[in-house]
């Protein structure tokens, strides 16, 4: 199928008004919005089942429908903070079709009756935001936006501001701290009126929804997973880079086929399906078949979350990776919440002692312990975004975690105090049987 | 023990906490909002946040396009800066240290003119972006024009390893670019202009169906040219030649003597 967000992307001048109305029909859709009822324009978005492209994967058309109707200040916030490793696919777009962005957000402005709008861009992305701020200027110059109150806002840097409420709090002038919820934008957002907040993606679908139909847009992808996604995929490829695709291809498919996989003769360790905090997926055939959706990616233990996938190939230590995930959160932590701001702190703390020698395969189970205690019980899920992978990479490399353990015990001089059990070498006391009656652990001496 | 006391940075009296002691005089009132007559504030700083507060329901919205105004003016969020535009904004430069502490981009110590950031994220750090760090850390040297931080995820992993050098995101770089990009910094030029991720064709616009392939044309009344075959093909293999440094991986097990610094 023809893409429909990387269509041509790379048209010259598609970022001016003049090349956007005259090759893609630019703001033609948004003339129809204007004749529509708010209803009609919900009821175009709800039928086409498109979910959310930041990471969540909400409904859009539901999200929006949660807007209180009736005569008061609403707001619509384009989350363009796109700061999850491994995710690109939003600078790209806002780059090379800024109109489109702004038409969607014209769109979804009228369709839940908000007279007041903003783009909350992150303050990195220097070069977009200066072609969205001339492209709004354009815009409002050919009197193209209506009387919507439409502005570019550059962030500071801070990974905490894609989540909504922190990205509102940054908004209103403040330290990005994530809100407590409920209750949530839609009821209760910017300034304290009623708030729908959208990824770049999603609201640049809302177009190309009215002018095909929600129900021609339905038919893309699979049943629950409708449309294109624009995946950015990273790491160790011979081909990074945004590719769109219908939801519901192969993984495989994207990862050889589009990317080019991993350089010759190595194979894939893992891979991140959606950002750095989705749970890492093994290398192997069960996964790589798996259908990239949203549900697919549910069902396999991990998510779809902003569509970026990052490959490991398997010349990297998993320590590595996990320390890297490990530091990013720890940095990035606001520090509102207790679990989150102490907990990947001991994360980094407890994978710098596998990596100096001076842990034992008993850190492991601390370890996982820790992820257990941080999930659910912050205020966002920051610090989910990092117990979620590390506690995936625990689960499946467990082995080559106790095997770097022992090696690095050996080169500090602390000498092998566990003895790995089911080894033909192996000597030692006999192994430690779980209580679940799982499969036996190594025993410490 | 395995870890070098030696290597664990240490800051006054022994802490491993930078500025633990930093002078906080509790006998001194609270500062208070600037008096805007004694507290000079050039022109065209004061007229720039002025008409960011017009734009917000909440003037305090205006809070960070406010510190980066005057970051720009002063080189960094300096007592005086903030002083300055806590004069405009009528906010208490508390507020605005608050603020100005929390995000990254904001430096409330002194720094250099030129802002190098070096992703060291995971996916840059899969190509090598820490020894690119070092790499760039050495080739800056201790010209005080130079301001090599390592970042987070800048969002560029297409273009790893990578730097955003004052805004402009350059890549995919090797170690011995580094030296260039400062000669060029230092010269006025253009930074690398071939890997300036403004020039970058999109990877990928052909999109695989899932199953029924038949369907398309959905957008055939827009009168978009057809989109050329075979860019996802043709489009960033070149550049991918030029990321065949040293990887994570090529640098094996031993690779953890040398010292972390990823976490910015």
């Amino acid at each position: 199928m023809r893409p429909l967000l990387f269509d041509d992307i790379d048209q010259p001048g598609l970022n001016t008004l003049a090349v956007y109305r005259r090759d893609r029909g630019g703001y033609e859709m948004l003339q129809r919005a204007l004749k529509l009822e708010p209803e009609e324009i919900l009821a175009e978005l709800q039928k086409s089942g498109i979910r959310g492209r930041g990471g969540a994967g909400f409904a859009m058309g539901t999200k929006a429908s949660f807007i209180p109707k009736g005569d008061m200040d609403k707001y619509v916030v384009c989350n363009a903070d796109e700061s999850e490793p491994g995710t690109f696919k939003d600078r790209e777009l806002m780059q090379k079709n800024p109109h489109l962005l702004i038409e969607g957000i014209c769109i979804a402005a009228l369709a839940i009756g908000a007279n007041k709008a903003f783009i909350f861009i992150r303050g990195e992305y220097d070069l977009q935001a200066t072609i969205l701020e001339e492209a709004l200027e354009e815009a409002k110059r050919a009197d193209m936006i209506g009387d919507l109150d439409l502005w570019v806002h550059r962030g500071a840097g801070a990974y905490i501001c894609g989540e909504e409420t922190a990205l509102l709090d940054a908004l209103e002038g403040k330290r990005g701290n994530p809100r407590l919820k409920p209750p949530f934008p839609a009821v209760q957002g910017l300034y304290r009126g009623p708030t729908l907040i959208n990824n770049v993606e999603t609201l640049m679908n809302a177009p190309l929804i009215l002018r095909m139909g929600g129900d021609e847009y339905a038919k893309i992808g699979t049943e629950r997973s409708t449309g294109t996604k624009v995946v950015s995929i990273s790491g160790c490829v011979q081909r990074p880079g945004n590719y769109e695709i219908e939801l519901g291809v192969p993984s495989r498919e994207i990862i050889y086929g589009l990317a080019g996989g991993p350089d010759e003769g190595r194979a894939i360790k893992c891979w991140f399906p959606g950002g750095s905090s989705s749970p890492v997926l093994p290398g192997t055939d069960e996964f790589l078949d798996l259908p990239y959706d949203f549900d697919s990616m549910a069902k396999a233990g991990s998510m779809l979350g902003s569509g970026a996938i990052i490959v490991v190939d398997e010349s990297i230590p998993i320590i590595d990776v996990a320390l890297k995930t490990a530091k990013f959160y720890r940095h990035e932590s606001c520090g509102k919440c207790t679990p989150c701001r102490e907990g990947t702190n001991w994360t980094v703390k407890m994978l710098e002692r596998i990596d100096s020698g001076e842990a034992t395969p008993m850190d492991l189970d601390i370890m996982a312990s820790v992820q257990d205690q941080i999930m659910g019980n912050c205020l966002c899920v920051l610090g989910d975004a990092m117990a979620m992978p590390i506690a995936s990479m625990i689960q499946h490399f467990r082995d080559e975690f106790e095997a770097h353990i022992e090696a690095a015990r050996e080169r500090s001089g602390l000498g092998v105090s566990v003895p790995l059990v089911n080894r033909d070498d192996h000597a030692g006391p006999g192994p430690l049987l779980q209580p679940d009656g799982g499969e036996p652990r190594a025993a410490v001496v | 023990m395995a870890i070098d006391p030696t290597r664990v940075r240490r800051f006054a009296h022994g802490s491993r906490v930078p500025g633990w002691d930093d002078a906080a005089d509790l006998t001194k009132p609270p500062a208070v909002v600037p008096d805007a007559a004694t507290t000079p504030v050039p022109d065209e700083l004061r007229l720039e946040i002025e008409a960011y507060m017009a734009r917000y329901p909440d003037f305090r919205s205006a809070a960070i396009p406010a510190l980066h105004a005057a970051q720009r003016l002063h080189g960094w969020c300096s007592p005086t800066a903030i002083e300055q535009v806590a004069c405009v904004m009528r906010l208490t430069p508390g507020y605005l240290t608050a603020v100005a502490t929390f995000y990254d981009m904001f430096d409330t110590h002194p720094k250099g003119r030129h802002d190098v950031y070096v992703c060291t994220n995971i996916s840059c750090s899969l190509r090598g972006a820490d020894e690119l760090y070092e790499a760039m850390l050495s080739a800056a040297g201790d010209d005080p024009d130079f301001h090599v931080k390592s970042f987070e995820c800048l969002g560029a992993c297409d273009i790893a390893p990578m730097i955003s050098l004052d805004g402009e995101y350059i890549g995919p770089l090797v170690p011995e670019d580094c030296d260039q990009i400062v000669a060029d910094v230092k010269a006025g030029r253009p930074v690398l202009e071939a890997k300036q991720l403004r020039h970058r064709p999109a990877a990928g616009s052909a999109a695989p169906s899932a199953g029924e392939a038949g369907r398309g044309g959905e957008r055939s009344e827009t009168g978009a040219p057809p989109p050329t075959p075979g860019r996802a093909a043709s489009g960033p293999t070149a550049s991918h030649n030029e990321v065949e440094g040293p990887t994570a991986g090529e640098r094996g097990p031993e690779r953890h003597e040398s010292p972390r610094r990823g976490d910015g």
